[in-house]
């Protein structure tokens, strides 16, 4: 069924070859594996051996212990069809009926209650260690108390509002000092030349031939 | 004489007009105002559409023979009349009061959906704090995992049309007020409040930080962009020009036209108001000559960081897409991890295809060719928020380079706003609408306001519909007619000797043989063909807008929808009110003018007849 490509190795369990063959895989309730070691450790990547394996089935029957009490061994994890990718399959026996597949609801929920104690084991994460059809179980994210924009913001509209309030009062400030000054002024500054027409904050000065520029510009506009 | 006159006209006793602390301040204004938002995300993307580097020849001939003399004449006139738009038109000619209108209406209209621009960099500027980034993943909605829309598209897509705006599926499906962009809207007015408050006196202040810090954050930026792997690709995919296919095609004289006159921001009344406060000797043309070719110059720097970065993206996204087919070819082939890699993929690509190719051809490998990926261009929202957003997440210190660029954006368009509100505020002062009993800063918080409530428009789930029809009709045709009246009004109206003396009396110089005839005779007849092509072009087509939705069958991809009639009439009504007050205040004038004269011709009349002793009598 698998090309040659794959060299089909069978772990023979304890219990016998002919055993092997009819539970694994069993489809319905057995799961794919796959493990990308190298692209999760680069350099540290370790060599996927037998003892690592060991690992492994030692490792899911903890969390079949975990997930429902019985006495698993690392007998009951089966294992077989191990590729070079490295990838397997494995179906989970009873422990207390070894002709007896757990079924494969039980086992996924077990994966995903100690997915991380599992990932943790080799070293890797949800997306090296890829149960193929259990989901990844997602970390419940942390509750923040403010999102933390809201606090930027507040930081920002509380300078801008202070700013404005400052601006508002020293210009207030300003206009007062100004009403008291311009009442004592008033004399000086009707013979200043201030003149709205052309807005000209100095006075008018006098071209070099004597002609008041202030006026040039606005004689021919006098007529509609 | 003199006396009588300071005493009844003045609002109060000597009130000068205000006036610019120094040059630098008001150069710096001009300067912000002109360079805005567009210099960073319409210019670049322009050089790239129209072949790169040949995109510069059309570019610059409408610099030099429409947007210098067009931005000369506007900062002289008001340098000379020493008033904003309306009072500038109306002492030309009574008659032309309605361009000064004109510009303020348009101003107006600009700056609610400009500030709104603004409001969305705050939002991703607050955002930009957080680690991640939200817009790097799809964020962890419930239970039952992460929302499918995000699943289907992008989470940097997700995060713009479903976190920031909300978005609704069409445009007529208005969909509720957003309200955290609501606070972002009203934080952004209040920051333009605050440097507005008492006209050019704090603008002057707040623009030595915002002209000049986007400079600063584009030379970071330039540095830290070239370093970085596919730079080089995307800086040449840009600048290898193409000549001849592009100088053939009409639609880029009218591009680059229309880009040198909104980029100068030009007939928005601005830069009248701007060098109204300047002194009467002042030498506008230097002027004029130094803040076009900045705006120019920042145009061309904005775009070389620009495109290193998006040819960074463009690398980063073909080797993910490299990854993703080596994936699926190890996961299905059952090879060892890390087997195939990008040198060797070909050569294995070839061996699995030789003895399987029905199964290869089943994995639908996608092609990974960079130069599809520099084609993906965008400009304006699309190119701050979704596609620089997304390279920003592959760059190491992602936090601290998206504040940066969401606070150069800020920066740039809060110049421009100071422009924009100018426009406005300028001629309602000089028309002393505003009562003698209200201090500036009181309007101005008006104004800040008023235009705050109207811009919540924008913040509808529909929002981003509306701006792009604000966008593309408020900001285009009114502009061309307006400009159009201006030059005419100065050159034909105002007379080009009468002008020119008034050049040299500021200058020193009169205006040289290239301005005349610019002025008379080149730069009106490019403005005509340009709205005429402009028109066109629009009415060509019935306008189609990109609506984002998630019912639609190629999902990710935006759904082209036409605007439906009352929308476009929306639109047509958008384009022609700003340019209603030309004609109607002419008309208005031109009654006013034959009734007064109807009733000097009347017989009988004494001209010293001081009709207000009739009652007496």
């Amino acid at each position: 069924m698998f090309p040659r490509l794959h060299f089909a190795v069978c772990f023979t369990a304890v219990l016998g070859p002919t055993l092997v063959h009819t539970l694994c895989p069993d489809t319905a309730d057995g799961y794919k594996v796959r493990l990308s070691i190298k692209t999760a450790l680069g350099d540290d990547a370790y060599k996927w051996d037998e003892s690592e394996m060991f690992l492994f089935r030692a490792t899911l029957a903890f969390a079949m212990r975990k997930y429902n009490q019985k006495p698993y061994e690392v007998s009951d994890v089966l294992v077989c069809n191990e590729t070079q990718r490295v990838s397997f399959w494995f179906v989970v026996t009873d422990p207390e009926n070894t002709s007896e597949l757990i079924s494969g609801k039980d086992v996924e929920r077990a994966v995903r209650i100690s997915r991380n104690r599992i990932n943790n084991a080799f070293l890797l994460t949800d997306e090296t260690l890829e149960f193929l059809n259990i989901p990844p179980t997602l970390a419940v994210p942390a509750e923040s108390g403010t999102p933390p924009w809201l606090i930027v913001f507040g930081v920002v509209i509380g300078v801008v509002g202070v700013g404005i309030i400052a601006l508002l009062i020293s210009s207030f400030i300003q206009k007062r000092r100004k009403k008291g000054v311009t009442e004592g002024e008033e004399e000086d500054c009707e013979e200043e030349a201030c003149d709205k027409g052309n807005g000209v904050s100095h006075p008018v000065e006098e071209g070099a031939d004597g002609v008041n520029r202030g006026f040039v510009g606005d004689i021919p506009f006098t007529k509609l | 004489m003199m006396k009588s006159l300071s005493h009844g006209s003045l609002p109060s006793l000597c009130e000068e007009r205000a006036k610019w602390d120094n040059k630098i301040q008001y150069l710096l204004t001009c300067i912000g105002f002109a360079v805005g938002l567009g210099n960073v995300w319409r210019f670049p993307y322009l050089c790239q559409t129209y072949g790169g580097g040949a995109f510069l020849i059309p570019y610059l001939i409408a610099l030099v023979f429409e947007g210098l003399p067009l931005l000369y004449l506007e900062l002289a006139i008001g340098q000379k009349l020493r008033k904003g738009s309306i009072g500038v038109w109306n002492t030309i000619s009574p008659y032309l009061g309605g361009v000064g209108v004109a510009s303020m209406i348009v101003s107006f209209l600009v700056s609610l959906f400009y500030n709104t621009l603004l409001a969305w960099v705050l939002w991703y500027f607050f955002h930009s704090f957080e680690e991640p980034l939200p817009w790097k993943e799809c964020p962890f909605e419930s239970v039952t995992g992460t929302d499918i829309n995000c699943e289907d598209s992008t989470p940097v897509n997700y995060f713009w049309y479903r976190k920031t705006l909300n978005i609704t599926a069409n445009i007529e499906t208005n969909g509720p007020l957003q309200w955290q962009i609501i606070l972002c809207l009203a934080t952004a007015w209040a920051i333009v409040y605050i440097c507005f408050i008492r006209g050019i006196e704090t603008i002057g202040k707040a623009v030595y930080i915002t002209a000049t810090f986007p400079y600063l954050v584009l030379t970071i930026f330039l540095i830290r962009a070239l370093t970085l792997p596919g730079a080089t690709s995307g800086l040449m995919y840009l600048f290898t020009p193409e000549v001849s296919p592009t100088l053939k095609n009409p639609k880029v004289w009218l591009d680059a036209a229309t880009q040198i006159f909104f980029s100068l921001s030009l007939a928005f009344g601005g830069l009248i108001a701007f060098s109204s406060y300047n002194p009467p000797k002042n030498n506008c043309e230097m002027d004029a000559l130094l803040v076009g070719c900045i705006n120019s110059a920042t145009s061309l720097y904005a775009s070389i960081p620009i495109f290193s970065i998006l040819g960074f993206k463009a690398h980063s996204d073909s080797n993910n897409c490299q990854y993703r087919n080596i994936l699926a070819l190890t996961n299905e082939f059952d090879i060892g991890d890390q087997n195939i890699t990008l040198e060797n993929y070909d050569n294995w690509l070839k061996d699995l295809n030789g003895t399987y190719a029905d199964r290869v051809a089943r994995l639908d490998l996608k092609d990974c060719n960079i130069e599809s990926f520099l084609e993906q261009s965008a400009s304006g929202t699309g190119l701050a928020f979704i596609v620089f957003t997304e390279a920003v997440i592959e760059m190491p210190g992602s936090q601290v380079w998206a504040v940066l660029f969401f606070i150069m954006l800020f920066s740039l368009g809060l110049s421009s706003m100071f422009g924009n509100l100018e426009g406005v505020l300028t001629p309602l002062l000089d028309l002393n609408m505003v009562p003698k009993w209200m201090p500036k800063e009181l309007f101005t918080g008006l104004l800040c306001v008023v235009s705050f409530t109207v811009a919540l428009i924008f913040t509808m789930g529909s929002g981003n519909y509306w701006l792009e029809i604000f966008n593309s009709y408020v900001g285009s045709v009114p502009l061309l007619v307006i400009a159009f009246f201006e030059i005419i009004a100065v050159a034909y109206i105002y007379g080009i000797r009468r002008f020119s003396c008034d050049i040299e009396e500021m200058t020193g110089s009169k205006p040289n043989i290239f301005w005349q005839a610019c002025w008379t005779v080149v730069s009106p007849l490019m403005l005509l063909v340009v709205f005429v092509a402009y028109v066109v072009i629009q009415a060509m087509e019935h306008p189609t807008y990109p609506a984002w939705n998630p019912e639609y069958v190629d999902f990710p991809m935006t759904e082209d929808q036409p605007y439906p009639d009352w929308v476009f009439a929306i639109c047509v009504l958008l384009s022609t009110l700003p340019c209603i007050p030309i004609p109607i205040v002419a008309l208005y004038k031109f009654i006013q003018f034959t009734v007064q004269k109807s009733r000097r011709e009347h017989p009988g009349q004494n001209p010293y007849e001081n009709d207000g002793y009739l009652s007496d009598l």
